[in-house]
């Protein structure tokens, strides 16, 4: 895996990055590149961006919504656009959605309960660059922690979307009030990827689960064989 | 110039807060309220020449989700 470079954008108030770092170097082997919401520019030559899970800007305004407009969002923006892969969990979700890679917007979960466990998640679609690494229609079991983690968008985009297949994963059981049960989503072109349930909190066995690293295999394999 | 904008969930979003509003006010025992709505007051001290499309714009770019919400823009009289 020599030469991977993946990055992990850190925002005041993320909590999750440290655990995406381990996750990247776990499977890649090499040292992630942390990355601050202030920094105007990407480091160069980046084969993967994850935008961890967390509380960035304390959620002020709406969850996401403050990091979106943060100075680096403008370059992780340019470059979804040039095709370089993006991963947003949890928090990084939200602000995949504030910022409009992603469709739709999270809304507040319908029991108005904070969701903390373990969940199954069906593999929808296991042809994207994230997810070949999962049988179609498999059952994953990937921990979730949030309290807005219930996906919203019109009637028309959600047939837009699941017909084009960007539905990655859909819970397998009642989460939080999400449209069709939706978990994960991908943009039209199939870079980036945002998900309320955490894969890096499931990547060796003492996790209690290891059924996220096939997501950070399946990517790190799809860019080194590019 | 004081601005007022309001925010709310676009009708047919499901709004979980009023919901469980709603649910607390019949429990407190307050009878006839058919239904809640939450939403978002911002206030803003602007420059008194700040254009309504200068408004417009700052809704749409980060005071409102688009998606999800509307907006009402209240302009008071300044004192």
């Amino acid at each position: 895996m020599s030469g991977f470079r993946g990055a992990v954008v850190t925002f005041p108030g993320s909590n999750c990055d440290r655990d995406m770092a381990v996750a990247l170097e776990e499977v890649s082997g090499e040292p992630a590149i942390r990355v601050w919401h202030g920094d105007a520019d990407l480091p160069d030559g980046l084969d993967f961006i994850a935008l961890p899970g967390g509380f960035s800007y304390g959620d002020y305004l709406r969850s996401g919504a403050m990091a979106a407009r943060s100075p680096i969002m403008q370059a992780v923006i340019a470059a979804a656009g040039r095709g370089v892969p993006v991963l947003g969990v949890c928090n990084g979700f939200q602000v995949l959605t504030e910022s409009g890679l992603l469709p739709g917007a999270l809304m507040r979960n319908a029991g108005q309960n904070f969701v903390c466990r373990t969940v199954a998640l069906t593999v929808e679609n296991n042809q994207s660059l994230f997810t070949a690494g999962y049988d179609a229609g498999a059952e994953i079991r990937i921990p979730v922690a949030h309290h807005d983690g219930n996906y919203f968008a019109d009637e028309a985009t959600l047939d837009r979307i699941e017909g084009e297949g960007r539905v990655a994963f859909r819970y397998a059981e009642a989460v939080n009030g999400s449209q069709r049960n939706i978990a994960g989503v991908l943009n039209e072109a199939g870079n980036v990827l945002g998900m309320m349930p955490h894969p890096e909190r499931a990547i060796e066995p003492a996790h209690g689960s290891s059924d996220g690293r096939a997501l950070f295999a399946s990517a790190i394999r799809s860019l080194v064989s590019a | 110039m004081k601005v007022r904008i309001f925010v709310s969930l676009k009708p047919g979003v499901l709004d979980p807060q009023g919901r469980a509003i709603h649910h607390a006010l019949e429990g407190l025992g307050f009878t006839g309220v058919n239904d809640v709505r939450a939403g978002r007051l911002i206030e803003l001290d602007v420059a008194d020449d700040t254009s309504d499309a200068a408004l417009d714009d700052m809704c749409r770019k980060l005071l409102a989700n688009m998606v999800i919400e509307n907006y009402r823009i209240e302009k008071l009289e300044t004192a």
